[in-house]
């Protein structure tokens, strides 16, 4: 167990380094404020109560840790080494694309000329900023098939909400304002319906059919006049690809609402087909899947949003032009939906996906994708004999597993996962989609090689075995980390949120 | 060839031959054969390590960087010193390849590192809780309003004009899309004009009472607003529908149903002009109404300023960029969002929580996760899933290093050399006085004599990056200037910058 | 599973009991279990007007939530605040921990729900 950084404390100890005031005497003599110190620090202090009226200071100081910089280091190292990244090991964690992250992205955005730039620069001043902005809507377009993206949203949530705000603002701009519903299948991700409400729609569920695509029947009952949109992933949550995607695209486009497209699945797809050739009219792409850049533990992402010719007046502002001459940041657009967030995006996280499409080229973006569903395919047909497969069918870069059957040992799912832990492997997702019962969603993604692939079948092979002969190794799991299973019903029953001294 | 995909051919071959199919064409079987792309895209072709390290270095030596031009430019992201160790601390690779904390057992590192983060920011803001992190200021603000409706029930918010021009653009986009109707309450000689907040308050109560009657509009603020030149924008209302600057927002649908009356009072302190608002006064009158207080606030700021939880804040929201993050053209930084203890389960995002494992060591879990999409999905309180938590660590380390003590001292130096920048500006009689109220680390000052694009163009010849035009998001304050001075500026920069400030030196 | 006598049940596995005119709500044995431990009840303003199913209460665990739906229209007069501090006492004894009392506008609306019979096959077609 580490210590909190708290509990290292110790009054007077320290880890900043920062310039001397060299602009106090002179303050002083303007503002003739009281009692000098005789020590350089108490003029500073004595400058800073001067030029804050007493009613507006803070009364007692934050309690920050005081630790020396070797305290600092120590702890985070420590703290790291408790925490798997995709350096430490398999990742495969359905609908996520845990690819490896390549290092020389990393120092390309922390080069100064771009990590050190501010965003209220003059445009002749971020000249290649706004290149990257421009170049990254072009190369994204070609890539999916869609005619303009705006890369503001911060991630792939924010995509959604700012899509779907497009498509409510391209409805009411032709008046058609009796457009309420977003249909969303129930293998969905939970921000499909989370990003309907909060851009103010009602979410409308339509089932799957018995092959895991959108089920025509139910969703040419769901369209009608009130229809905005449909939100899909293609591939779906399950890793299939829906084979009616035409027809899909013919009946809400029939109905008058348009085509989303939740791009989480992009990896399968790249080079192979596009969202717009479907007939998709927003598509938003998480750069931090599809595109290599670093998770960071949960953010940042960036999802920006794509959008088809008649959509882009709506697109969030700014846009990056370029004249042949200058790039700029177009701000006047009277008919966009408005900011979604400060500034133009996640830049840094832009720059790494951008340095990933020029690395790989049109050829190596084919390949990414093929590779990712050939590891999917072989991954699956290592295991499902051992596991139920509830759709068994061609995968694109993802499959589902269900670990359904298993009343007798108790073991379910989850056990099965925080076995993984055991072997250094992270467990794949768990629990979703949620048409599967007791899933296990698995995406390898074209990074790992064909002996990590076999050593984590043989393992999660190894494990469904052990959970039939000596099932209490298997739920008392994980035997081997720095805590072993954590009681998160305690967590949410009495929540401790901070650090009480 | 490809040096991030380790198949070699005849690994293709063994895992085709196991999967039982000739080609890895193949497996794209179930795609329609004329919905295939049968190209490759046109993009540029792929470019080997060293040629695309000189290429991005090319483009990267196209842009003004502040690593090597002192930068006086402020106005919601901050050049402030990075100590080295935080970079160093965010480089190891278990932390920035990891996912978001599914599996604790496995994420301890992250997970306590956030609930430090959290504890930091309640300890920074005086607030009780803490999320995990937002994506910016901007959408943090947007949702702590979100969160006001919420709770109350209420659908129409006040924000002061002090807010952060695009904080208030995005809460309007936010806002249009769930039926908010967003009033701005206007500035006087710097600061919130409380007679017009108090205006809003007690005519929109009013209006409120005799209520429903949706088309009633709101007397006391727009005349209020026009008086000072500020705009009662977003939304004037209209026999139940709403219309705004914004030309095609939807409707608003039952109002009724969400009731009347004010959610919320959102007031920015420092607020964008760098001037420090009466933040505890606002706040007792947004209670006195019945409204909850959300105030924007900048963290360094907070070492010595009154913080949100000494006058009473319900929400407090704001961008954590300043604290160990990098400009970044803007981004990646974080927001933060913390509220008092009865709000918690209506605050969006992650939040992480102490408990303990099965032999009664502590570790840390996400929880309170029943808020979320994942489980609530319509019915959640937000969208939102990732949270910047990488940035997050950032500032959990940026403020283990600067201490109780260190942060407090870059906060007074980044007071000092801002009033000794600000009084300099003023001596030399080409700039005056804008307002005449305390401020942090920036102001704002009127160029008598030339355009202020004029003088940052002189100032760019020398190296220099100044000011803000504020024109441009305040079209009332012609000429006026909005500089930032940092704990970073050296007082012969800021000498050279008054200088260069003025036409001709002086 | 121990379903009492005399109780009604909707099909959303709430139960309902009426007792000197008021309708006391919760949740079924089966409910509790299908939810695992309850970490969190939300419970609805005293005073607060609904219709027949009315989403009037929370009930979450740490991987679901789900909605409370008021079987019957009329006003909340009284919440079970002990299950503010205390949720697992609905997994504890789900039918002696009820979430509110409602005063009912029409009595009668109890007549369309599940008696303990009908209840227990519901749950198992439902298993």
């Amino acid at each position: 167990m580490a210590k909190l950084i708290f509990e290292m404390s110790r009054p007077g100890r320290t880890a900043y380094s920062l310039p001397p005031c060299d602009t106090a005497t002179d303050l002083r003599d303007r503002k003739t404020a009281g009692q000098t110190g005789s020590d350089g620090k108490g003029a500073q202090e004595d400058v800073a109560c001067s030029l804050i009226p007493e009613r507006f200071r803070r009364k007692k100081d934050a309690e920050l840790p005081e630790v020396s910089e070797v305290d600092v280091i120590r702890h985070f190292t420590e703290l790291s080494r408790m925490n798997h990244g995709v350096d430490n090991g398999f990742y495969p964690l359905g609908s996520c694309t845990m690819k490896y992250n390549p290092k020389v992205n990393e120092d390309i955005a922390a080069l100064e000329g771009f990590r050190a730039v501010h965003p209220y620069q003059a445009d002749e001043t971020a000249q290649g900023c706004i290149q990257i902005l421009y170049e990254m809507d072009r190369m994204l377009k070609e890539i999916t098939g869609m005619d303009r993206f705006s890369l503001q949203p911060a991630a792939g949530a924010h995509g959604e909400l700012a899509g779907l705000m497009i498509i409510k603002a391209y409805h009411d701009y032709r008046g058609d304002t009796g457009r309420t519903k977003i249909i969303v299948p129930d293998s969905a991700h939970g921000t499909n319906p989370a990003s309907a409400a909060m851009a103010g729609f009602e979410a409308i569920e339509v089932k799957s059919d018995e092959r895991g695509g959108v089920d025509l029947k139910a969703l040419k009952a769901a369209v009608g006049p009130d229809t905005a949109g449909l939100m899909l992933t293609n591939p779906n949550t399950l890793g299939l690809f829906d084979e009616n995607i035409k027809e899909i695209a013919r009946i809400v486009h029939d109905a008058g609402g348009l085509l989303y497209y939740d791009g989480a699945n992009a990896n399968a797809i790249m080079g192979i087909c596009r969202p717009g050739d479907m007939g998709f009219d927003v598509v938003h792409l998480n750069l931090h899947k599809t595109f290599s850049t670093p998770h960071g533990g949960g953010g940042p992402g960036s999802g920006p949003v794509g959008v088809k010719k008649a959509l882009e007046p709506f697109l969030p502002t700014p846009l990056a032009e370029f004249d042949g001459k200058q790039y700029r940041l177009d701000h006047d657009r009277p008919l966009s939906i408005g900011r979604v967030r400060s500034f133009y995006g996640n830049f840094g996280v832009i720059l790494r996906a951008y340095a990933y499409i020029r690395t790989m080229g049109p050829d190596g973006l084919r390949k990414v994708s093929e590779n990712a569903v050939l590891n999917a395919n072989y991954l699956m047909h290592r295991l499902k004999d051992h596991f139920d497969l509830p759709y068994d069918r061609t995968c694109m870069h993802e499959f589902v597993l269900s670990y359904g059957k298993h009343k007798e040992t108790g073991i379910r799912t989850l056990d099965i996962a925080k076995r993984l832990l055991d072997f250094g492997f992270h467990p794949p997702t768990v629990y979703f989609p949620l048409i599967v019962n007791e899933a296990l969603m698995i995406e390898p993604t074209e990074t790992e090689s064909l002996e990590t692939m076999d050593l984590f079948a043989d393992t999660l092979i190894s494990i469904a075995e052990e959970a039939e002969k000596d099932p209490e190794k298997v739920k008392s799991a994980p035997h081997r980390t720095y805590v072993s299973r954590l009681d998160e019903v305690k967590a949410a029953r009495n929540p401790v949120l901070v650090h009480m001294d | 060839m490809y040096r991030y995909i380790p198949n070699t051919r005849e690994d293709q071959e063994k895992m085709l031959s196991v999967i039982g199919v000739g080609s890895i064409e193949e497996l794209f079987s179930d795609i329609p054969e004329d919905l295939r792309l049968n190209r490759d895209p046109e993009l540029p072709a792929g470019m080997p390590e060293p040629e695309l390290t000189a290429h991005m270095r090319s483009i990267a030596s196209k842009n003004v960087s502040t690593a090597d031009h002192p930068c006086f430019l402020g106005a919601g992201a901050y050049d402030h010193y990075i100590p080295s160790v935080v970079g160093h601390v965010i480089s190891r690779s278990e932390f920035y390849t990891s996912y978001t904390p599914y599996q604790p057992e496995i994420s301890q590192g992250m997970l306590q590192a956030i609930f430090e983060y959290q504890t930091m920011i309640c300890r920074l803001t005086g607030m009780d809780v803490s999320n995990a992190s937002m994506y910016d200021g901007a959408t943090a603000l947007a949702e702590a309003a979100l969160m006001a409706v919420r709770s109350t029930g209420r659908d129409r918010v006040l924000v002061s004009r002090g807010v952060h021009p695009q904080y208030r653009e995005v809460l309007k986009t936010y806002a249009a899309n769930a039926g908010i109707e967003i009033v701005e309450i206007g500035i006087s000689c710097g600061t919130t004009d409380h007679d017009e907040l108090l205006a809003a308050l007690s005519g929109l109560e009013s209006s409120g009472q005799s209520n429903m009657d949706a088309g009633t509009a709101v007397p006391g603020a727009v005349a209020a607003s026009k008086a000072t030149g500020g705009t009662a924008t977003g939304f004037t209302t209209t026999g139940g529908t709403v219309t705004s600057d914004m030309a095609t927002v939807g409707t608003v649908t039952d109002r009724t149903a969400k009731g009347a009356g004010t959610a919320a009072v959102i007031m920015q302190s420092p607020n964008f002009f760098g001037v420090i608002e009466d933040m505890e006064a606002a706040t007792a009158l947004a209670h006195e109404h019945g409204t909850l207080s959300v105030a924007c606030v900048d963290p360094i700021s907070l070492a010595v300023i009154q913080p949100p939880g000494e006058y009473g804040a319900d929400i407090a929201a704001g961008d954590g960029q300043p604290l160990g993050n990098p400009l970044n053209y803007g981004g990646p930084h974080l927001g933060f969002l913390a509220a008092k203890q009865n709000l918690v389960r209506k605050m969006p995002g992650r939040i992480v929580g102490q408990t303990t494992d099965s032999e009664g060591r502590r570790g840390f879990v996400l929880t309170l996760q029943a808020r979320e999409q994942h489980i609530r999905r319509e019915k959640a309180v937000s969208n939102i899933c990732s949270n910047q938590a990488l940035n997050a660590l950032a500032a959990t380390v940026y403020l283990s290093v600067m201490g109780k003590q260190g942060l407090k001292q870059a906060a007074e130096l980044c007071l000092s050399k801002s009033h000794y920048a600000y009084s300099k500006l003023l001596e030399t009689g080409k700039f005056e006085k804008v307002h005449d109220a305390p401020f942090f680390r920036e102001f704002v000052v009127r160029a008598v004599d030339e355009p202020v694009e004029e003088i940052n163009r002189r100032l760019l010849d020398r190296g220099i990056i100044g000011g803000l035009a504020l024109e441009r998001h305040y079209p009332e304050m012609n000429n006026c200037w909005l500089v930032a001075v940092t704990e970073k500026r050296t007082r012969q920069e800021i000498d050279a910058f008054v200088e260069a400030a003025v036409r001709g030196g002086r | 599973m121990g379903i009492l006598e005399g109780v009604k049940f909707t099909k959303e596995h709430e139960w309902a009991r009426e007792e000197g005119g008021k309708v006391y709500i919760g949740i079924s044995d089966y409910a509790q279990n299908a939810l695992g431990d309850i970490v969190y009840v939300e419970l609805p303003a005293a005073g607060k007007k609904v219709k027949a199913g009315d989403a009037i209460s929370v009930v979450e665990s740490v991987k679901t939530a789900s909605d409370i739906y008021s079987p019957v229209s009329g006003t909340v007069i009284e919440v079970n605040d002990a299950l503010e501090d205390s949720p697992e006492l609905l997994n504890e004894d789900p039918y002696e921990n009820y979430i509110a009392v409602i005063d009912p506008e029409n009595l009668s609306e109890l007549d369309k729900l599940m008696d303990e019979k009908e209840y227990r096959e519901f749950c198992s077609e439902e298993e």
